[in-house]
C-alpha cells in the first residue's frame, strides 16, 4: 500500500478555510434558508421544498427571468455586431491607435453606480441634457413613466458602457492577423466581404466567444444600473431577477423564498457558464492545430 | 503570361527619403521575359520582397513604372494585375476544406463550376493531396499548408506571372528538393513566368535558368549559374555565390606594378583603372598552393570530404584555398593565382574586358 501523508491536509487547510469563508459557507447559509421558514427571533422551522415550488410556480419569477433573457438578448444583438464594426474601422497603425484605445477604455473604467447616476441625470426631462433636448425636439420621452422609454434608456446605457469591451476584444483578434493573410486574399482576388468572412471572422471567433460569454453573464446579473436609473419601474417593467431578489430579501424580508430564488438564479448562471465553457473548449481543441 | 518590365523603380518606406540609404530599392531596371524561370537571390534585407510586392501591386513604388507587355500597370491594384504570389509562411483559409482553398481564387474570378472542379482535382493530384480534398485545411501540417498556398497560385492558368517569396522556408530539406523539382517540371509544362525569391544559392541555382542577384537595393548581376560563378560582376556576387565565397583582396601599386598580399599581378596597362579602390577577386578553387609564389602562413585546414579548405594568412590578409583530396601542403607554403581566373574590381565592380594573368 502507498503510504498516506496526512500532513498534506495541513498545507491545503488555509486555502480550504479561505474558500469556505468566502464562498461555501455563505452559499450553504442560503441553501439552509431556502429549506426553512422563520418568523424572526432566530427561530427556524423545516419547510422542505415549499419555497422552491412557490418560486417556480410564481409568475413574478418567470416574468423577471423573461425580462433578463430579453435584455441580454437585445444587448448582445446590438453590442457584438457594433463592437466588431468599430474594431474593423479602428486604425491599425499610427498615433490614432493609442487615442482610440484610451477613448474606448474610458466607459469601462467608470463604476456601475456612477454610470447609472450619469444616465439617470442625463435622461431626466427637467434638467437632463438628453431628456430636455428630446423634449425640446418634441419627442415624448420619459423613462420614469413610460416602460418602453425605460427599456430604451437601459439598453442605450448598457451599449454605451460595454460596446467598447467587445470592440477591444475584436480588435485584439484583428491585429493578430499577419499581413500576409490580407496580401494573399488580395492576390486571390477576394472581395471585401470574402476577406471578412474567410480571414477576419475566423480569427475573431475565439475572442468573440469570450466577449459573448462576458457580456451575457454581466447583463444577466445586471443590478446596479437599473436600480439607480429606474429602480425596477415603471411598474415592474424593468424589474430584473437581481432587483426582484433584493426587494424580496431586504424589502419584504422573505428569507425563504428569496433564498430559493437565489439558488435557482445561481443554477441558471452555472448552466449558461457550462454551456459557454463547453463551446469554447471545443473551439480550442478544434483550433489547437490551426495557424 | 506577360513580359514584365521594371523601369527606373525606386522605393522607400520613409515618407521623405533623403539619400540612397533611405531607399529599400535604390534603382531597379530589369525585364522578366515571358515564360522565364528566374531566381531572385540576395541576403535578407536586400530588397527582394519589396521588388516582388511592387510587381504584384501590394506595394506602390516611390518612383518608376511597371509594364506588363508594354502596358503600364503601376497604378493598377493587385486584383487587376492577375499575378499569383506565394508567401514565405503558409496562408490558408482556416474554415475551408483543402479543395475549397484551392478553388477560392478561381471562384473569386467567376470561373465556371465544372472548370473549377476539374482544375481542383488536377491540382490536388499534382500536390499529392488527392485523398485530402474534403479535409479541413486548418488541421494539416505546415508542409501541406504551404502546398495549398502553392496550389492556389498554380491553379490559375492565365496568370501573368507567379511570384514565390521564399516559399519553402517551412519545409524540411528532403521535401524541399522534391517540391522544387515539381515546380521546375510544372514550369516546363505550363510555361508560366516564374520568379523565385530566395537567399539560398543552392535553391536559386537549381531552380532557375537565370539568376538575378540583389544587394543593398540594387540588381548587381543577372546571369546563368555558370556566369555568376565564373564572372562575378560585383565582389558581392563572388562572395555570395560559391561555397566558400570568392577571396577579395586589396590591390597595392608600387614601382614594379600591382600586387595583392604579395602575389604579383600583371594586368595589361590598357585596363588599369587610374582611380578608385582596387581589389582583386580569386575563387578558392583557383588558388594554387606550392613552393612558388608569395609566402603564406597556414592557419587551419577543414576537411569537407571530397575536398579540403585551407585557411592562410597572406601578409595579414585572410585567404581561402580549396584543395583537391590528397594534395599536399608544403611546410613553408607559397601561393599563386591560376592565370585567367583572377578578376580586378574597382569600387566593388568588375573591370570588364580583360582578365588578369
Amino acid at each position: 500500500m502507498k503510504p498516506v501523508n496526512q500532513k498534506a491536509w495541513l498545507l491545503v487547510a488555509p486555502v480550504l478555510a479561505l474558500v469556505a469563508f468566502s464562498a461555501v459557507i455563505p452559499l450553504m447559509t442560503v441553501v439552509n434558508y431556502s429549506v426553512q421558514d422563520t418568523f424572526g427571533a432566530n427561530q427556524f422551522f423545516w419547510a422542505g421544498t415549499v419555497w422552491y415550488e412557490q418560486v417556480l410556480a410564481s409568475e413574478r419569477f418567470w416574468n423577471a427571468l423573461g425580462r433578463n433573457l430579453i435584455f441580454s438578448f437585445i444587448i448582445l444583438l446590438i453590442e457584438i455586431p457594433l463592437g466588431v464594426f468599430i474594431a474593423l474601422n479602428m486604425p491599425k497603425k499610427g498615433p490614432g491607435v493609442a487615442a482610440c484605445l484610451v477613448l474606448m477604455a474610458l466607459p469601462l473604467l467608470i463604476p456601475w453606480n456612477v454610470v447609472g447616476t450619469i444616465w439617470q441625470v442625463f435622461g431626466r426631462v427637467d434638467i437632463g441634457l438628453l431628456g430636455s433636448s428630446l423634449a425640446l425636439a418634441g419627442v415624448d420621452y420619459n423613462y420614469v413613466q413610460d416602460p418602453v422609454d425605460a427599456w430604451v434608456t437601459l439598453i442605450v446605457m448598457d451599449v454605451w458602457h460595454w460596446t467598447s469591451l467587445v470592440a477591444l476584444l475584436a480588435y485584439a483578434g484583428l491585429v493578430s492577423i499577419p499581413d500576409a493573410f490580407y496580401q494573399a486574399a488580395r492576390i486571390d482576388g477576394a472581395s471585401g466581404w470574402a476577406v471578412f468572412r474567410f480571414v477576419q471572422a475566423p480569427k475573431m471567433a475565439r475572442v468573440l466567444t469570450i466577449a459573448v460569454l462576458l457580456r451575457f453573464m454581466d447583463s444577466f446579473m445586471i443590478y446596479t444600473e437599473p436600480f439607480v436609473v429606474t429602480g425596477g419601474g415603471p411598474g415592474n417593467s424593468t424589474t430584473f431577477l437581481s432587483i426582484d431578489l433584493v426587494q424580496m430579501a431586504v424589502g419584504q424580508f422573505d428569507l425563504g423564498p428569496a433564498a430559493a430564488m437565489s439558488i435557482v438564479y445561481f443554477l441558471i448562471i452555472l448552466l449558461f457558464s457550462w454551456i459557454f465553457y463547453a463551446v469554447m473548449t471545443r473551439h480550442d481543441d478544434d483550433g489547437a492545430k490551426g495557424g | 503570361m506577360a513580359r514584365i518590365e521594371i523601369s527606373g523603380v525606386r522605393h522607400s518606406y520613409l515618407r521623405a527619403p533623403q539619400g540612397d540609404e533611405d531607399y529599400a530599392l535604390r534603382r531597379i531596371d530589369h525585364v522578366w521575359e515571358t515564360g522565364g524561370a528566374y531566381a531572385l537571390l540576395g541576403p535578407s534585407g536586400c530588397g527582394k520582397t519589396s521588388l516582388l510586392n511592387i510587381m504584384s501591386g501590394l506595394v506602390r513604388p516611390t518612383e518608376g513604372r511597371i509594364l506588363f507587355d508594354g502596358r503600364d500597370v503601376t497604378d493598377l491594384p493587385t486584383e487587376r494585375r492577375n499575378i499569383a504570389q506565394v508567401f514565405q509562411f503558409p496562408v490558408i483559409y482556416d474554415t475551408m476544406t483543402v479543395a475549397e482553398n484551392l478553388a477560392f481564387p478561381l471562384r473569386n474570378r467567376g470561373v465556371r463550376d465544372a472548370d473549377v472542379r476539374r482544375r481542383v482535382e488536377e491540382m490536388l493530384a499534382i500536390l499529392g493531396l488527392a485523398d485530402r480534398g474534403r479535409q479541413r485545411a486548418r488541421g494539416l501540417s505546415a508542409e501541406d499548408k504551404q502546398k495549398i498556398s502553392l496550389g492556389r497560385g498554380l491553379i490559375r492558368s492565365d496568370v501573368n506571372a507567379i511570384l514565390f517569396d521564399e516559399p519553402l522556408t517551412v519545409i524540411d530539406p528532403l521535401m524541399k528538393w522534391e517540391l522544387r523539382t515539381q515546380l521546375r517540371q510544372l514550369h516546363q509544362r505550363l510555361g508560366h513566368t516564374m520568379v523565385y525569391v530566395t537567399h539560398d544559392q543552392t535553391e536559386a541555382l537549381t531552380f532557375a535558368d537565370q539568376v538575378v542577384v540583389m544587394h543593398q537595393g540594387l540588381i548587381v548581376q543577372v546571369g546563368t549559374p555558370a556566369d555568376l560563378f565564373e564572372r562575378p560582376e560585383h565582389t558581392f556576387v563572388g562572395y555570395f555565390i560559391g561555397s566558400p565565397g570568392m577571396n577579395v583582396l586589396p590591390v597595392h601599386a608600387d614601382g614594379n606594378g600591382l600586387s595583392a598580399g604579395g602575389v604579383r599581378l600583371d594586368p595589361p596597362a590598357s585596363v588599369l583603372p587610374t582611380e578608385g579602390r582596387l581589389e582583386v577577386g580569386v575563387r578558392p578553387e583557383h588558388v594554387r598552393v606550392g613552393r612558388e609564389g608569395a609566402p603564406a602562413r597556414l592557419l587551419r585546414v577543414d576537411d569537407l570530404g571530397r575536398r579540403r579548405i585551407a585557411r592562410f594568412d597572406l601578409a595579414g590578409l585572410k585567404l581561402l584555398a580549396a584543395l583537391p583530396e590528397g594534395s599536399e601542403i608544403p611546410s613553408d607554403p607559397c601561393v599563386t593565382f591560376e592565370p585567367g581566373k583572377v578578376h580586378l574590381y574597382r569600387d566593388s565592380w568588375r573591370v570588364s574586358g580583360e582578365r588578369l594573368p
